[in-house]
């Protein structure tokens, strides 16, 4: 089944409460960096890990980390970013709210590391029982001890706070999550300035992912070269993988990464492939943001290699024959699905999630929601299609966030994988309002 | 000082300026369009993206080319870059599609609104935009809105440029929002309304580069090309008094700042000349002005019809056939 770095403890009951979590070896990591190590060693060991960054782009966290500027007399920052609204990623989510003690103990090795004595989870305002949950895991931790003034005597505090969301995808991205935590719109701001040298009131700042900071939890324990054991030469340690979709039993997972995308969907003690004995027709592997996969791409790459589940696997092709790991929201399609229907679905959240500050997003995003919305409700004409491929090479990287590229992605690789199926529901839009066009029906691909 | 090489031209410039406004100080074709950023605004700009450019090499030092285009208005030039502007395809095709994206939701209401003739939306549709349109869905509508008493908002023909806002901000601290909603359903809406109850809200008239913003008090008067705007100052204890009135004959029908050929309110001393809202909207009324002479605009050819600069020849000529 692989190791189990961030779940292993999940299923004991209590283990949301510090003295389970804490007989479980829970809080080690605290006094292992405290008690042993000086904050420097920390950012070291981190970056010795290689752990790249969980919430969607994959950056070095220990890189990262280096990068935060450190003048004198200005206060800096960590922030988790656990505002998990990308349609298919709910890892964040079970993590915190069935492990909340490993992400505090994550946010306080940091901020140790990181010489941050205020931090911030930014929580999406959806997960408010979660709000809930975090608020009496830190009222314990500072009842023992690991949060407030001079932890376990070594001299350094940490103050650790939740701050909810109004539930807004586009506070996922960092910038304008830092504006909302400062009490703003949402809007992300133009880089440079990073937030490492710029961030939350214009101080240097770190925003991760929270199963990056609860993944620093291991690192520490066993030490960066017993994590760079597991996984892959360029994909270290283990990742969460939410899976959905028509599997025959989604949830979420932790894999070593590197296990086969085979094995993941139809092994034993994973997916257990495709609900109701059905075959697979697509897959996004990393969220809404990344390019979808057909059938003969998904467990094979292009040039006939095993897929993997690791961040140089999944992209092997690039956009032409890959995708990403992204976040790790792991959507499949079985034969039965519309694959129009569902780039409209996504379309349709991406034109409602952007911010509306920059026009080729904004106007862009709505406009091919529109299009696509017609050619799903037989409405559409064949140069509908190529207007749509155009308009998303016009968003993409002419944009202030990657929201625009986001948006446009998926787009574009729907229509680049599955162009006849676009082409169907122009010549037969009578067929398209009664039923989806199932897989049997694409000549081109053969299972 | 750095050099940095705009559409072949090369200039001196300091450390921290913006491509814009370097390509400013060239002057001409070289100057990308701009649609949100304004030099008396701090933290207006990246939003329109119409002055995008491509950078072919970054710098001496790194001289590889960036992969993105970059918006020249919010980009630092750095010693040794080149820019291209109006000599990159890539530029123009995308700054094409930047245009297209910001007409597809607009009335294109020109025969019924104020700002045609100066504004700044047709002269980019002119200058970078195709005939025709791709665009075959519903446009989105808003219902106008006051601003004030003096202020009419037609969000429709908003393209969220964001200057408004800025001017809100720097006119009071007490603006929550000037954007409700988000996406394409975003608004530039009531919060300033209420907000803003304030001697200068009238700038935001002048910074807004179409016809979103406009003076109940002269709307629907005359079209700009049929009046002549002077250079006017007045005793004014709460600004400058230094305005352009733009007349029809004898009759006053609008005050506005004076504005830079990039339709920037006038800087001098370093400080903006923004006018109160007195000036503006109350001294309609030529005796409370000193008429200095023509105002010289060279932004928009249509206002200059009006042959107000010169003593017109053919005016004689009209009376002598009459
Ligand atoms: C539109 C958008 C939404 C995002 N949403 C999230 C999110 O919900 N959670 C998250 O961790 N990162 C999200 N990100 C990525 C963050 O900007 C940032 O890269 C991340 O939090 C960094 O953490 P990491 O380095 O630990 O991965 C989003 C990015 C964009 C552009
Ligand atoms: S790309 Fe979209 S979400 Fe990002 S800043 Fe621009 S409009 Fe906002
Ligand atoms: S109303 Fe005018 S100034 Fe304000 S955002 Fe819209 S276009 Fe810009
Ligand atoms: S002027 Fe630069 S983005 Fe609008």
């Amino acid at each position: 089944m692989g190791r189990k770095l961030l779940l292993e403890h999940i299923d004991v009951p209590g283990i949301e409460t510090f003295d389970v979590y804490r007989n479980h070896g829970g809080y080690k990591s605290v006094e292992k960096a405290l008690k042993t190590m000086s904050p420097q060693e920390v950012v070291e060991e981190v970056q010795k890990s290689a752990l790249k960054g969980r919430g969607g782009a994959g950056f070095p966290t220990g890189m990262k980390w280096s990068f935060l500027a450190k003048p004198e007399g200005v206060p800096r920052y960590l922030v988790c970013n656990a505002d998990e609204s990308e349609p298919g990623t709910f890892k964040d989510r079970y993590l915190m709210e069935k492990l909340p003690h490993l992400l505090i103990e994550g946010m306080i090795t940091s901020s140790y590391a990181l010489g941050a004595n205020t931090s911030y989870i930014y929580i999406r305002g959806e997960y408010y029982f979660i709000l809930e949950i975090l608020e009496k895991a830190i009222d314990e931790a500072y009842a023992k001890g690991f949060l407030g003034k001079n932890i376990l005597g070594s001299g350094y505090d940490l103050d650790l706070y939740v701050a909810p969301g109004g539930g807004a995808y586009i506070c996922g991205e960092e910038t304008a999550l830092l504006e909302s935590l400062e009490g703003k719109r949402g809007n992300p701001r133009m880089k440079p300035p990073f937030p490492a040298i710029k961030g939350l009131y214009g101080c240097p700042t770190v925003v991760n992912n929270v199963e990056s900071i609860a993944a620093v939890v291991p690192i520490i324990n066993i030490g960066a070269d017993e994590y760079l054991k597991i996984g892959t030469e360029k994909s270290s340690g283990t990742k969460l993988i939410s899976a959905c979709g028509n599997l025959a039993r989604p949830g979420v997972y932790e894999i070593e990464l590197g296990l086969s995308v085979e094995e993941f969907i139809y092994g034993d003690d994973w997916c257990r492939g495709i609900a109701n004995g059905k075959k697979i027709k697509a897959l996004i592997p990393g969220g809404s943001s990344v390019p979808i996969l057909p059938a003969h791409l998904i467990t094979k790459t292009a040039t006939g290699e095993t897929r993997y589940m690791s961040y140089e696997s999944l992209s092997d092709g690039g956009f032409a024959s890959g995708s990403m790991l992204g976040s790790g929201g792991f959507i499949a399609f079985d034969e039965d699905q519309c694959i129009v229907r569902n780039t409209w679905n996504f379309a349709r959240f991406y034109s409602h999630e952007s911010c509306g500050q920059c026009s080729p997003c904004r106007e862009g995003t709505a406009w091919m929601e529109k299009v696509l919305r017609r050619i799903e409700n037989g409405e559409g004409n064949m140069r509908d299609i190529d207007l749509l491929a155009d308009i998303n090479k016009k968003i993409e990287g002419n944009t202030i966030c990657p929201l625009g590229d986001a948006a446009a992605w998926p787009v574009a690789a729907a229509i680049r994988h599955f162009r006849e199926e676009f082409e169907w529901h122009v010549t037969h839009p009578q067929d398209a309002l009664k039923g989806n066009y199932g897989l049997l029906s694409m000549p081109s691909i053969t299972l | 000082m750095v050099k940095v090489t705009i559409d072949d031209i090369e200039i001196e410039v300091e450390e921290g300026t913006t491509i814009m406004n370097a390509a400013r100080m060239i002057g001409g074709d070289v100057v990308p369009p701009a649609m949100c950023y304004y030099s008396s605004l701090p933290g207006t700009g990246g939003k329109c993206r119409t002055c995008l450019v491509e950078i072919a090499a970054g710098s001496t030092k790194d001289p590889r080319p960036m992969p993105k285009l970059m918006v020249s208005c919010s980009t630092q030039v750095q010693d040794g870059m080149i820019v291209k502007n109006r000599t990159s395809e890539k530029v123009i095709e995308n700054r094409g599609a930047v245009v297209e994206f910001l007409l597809i939701n607009h009335p294109l209401d020109c025969p019924v609104c104020d700002q045609a003739g100066e504004c700044d939306l047709q002269d980019l549709g002119f200058s970078h935009g195709k005939a025709g349109t791709r665009y075959e869905e519903e446009r989105r509508t808003f219902d106008p809105i006051d601003i004030g008493e003096n202020i009419k908002l037609h969000m429709n023909r908003c393209i969220l440029c964001y200057r408004c806002v800025h001017v809100a901000n720097q006119l009071t601290d007490q603006r929550v929002h000037g954007a409700l909603h988000r996406g394409d359903h975003t608004e530039i809406s009531t919060y300033i309304e209420k907000a803003v109850d304030n001697d200068f809200s009238g700038n935001m008239i002048d910074v807004c580069p179409v016809g979103a913003l406009t003076d109940r008090t002269s709307r629907f008067k005359s079209r700009v090309w049929f009046l002549n705007p002077m250079n006017a100052s007045c005793e004014c204890t709460k600004c400058s008094g230094k305005a352009v009135v733009w007349m029809f004959g004898k009759q006053m029908y609008r005050v506005t700042t004076r504005q830079d050929k990039y339709g920037e309110v006038e800087v001098v001393d370093g400080k903006p000349e923004w006018i109160c809202n007195e000036c503006r909207f109350d001294k309609k009324d030529l005796s409370k002005w000193t008429i200095e002479g023509p105002r010289h605009i060279d932004r928009h050819s249509v206002i200059s019809q009006g042959h107000y600069e010169k003593p017109n020849p053919l005016k004689n000529a009209t009376k002598n056939i009459e």
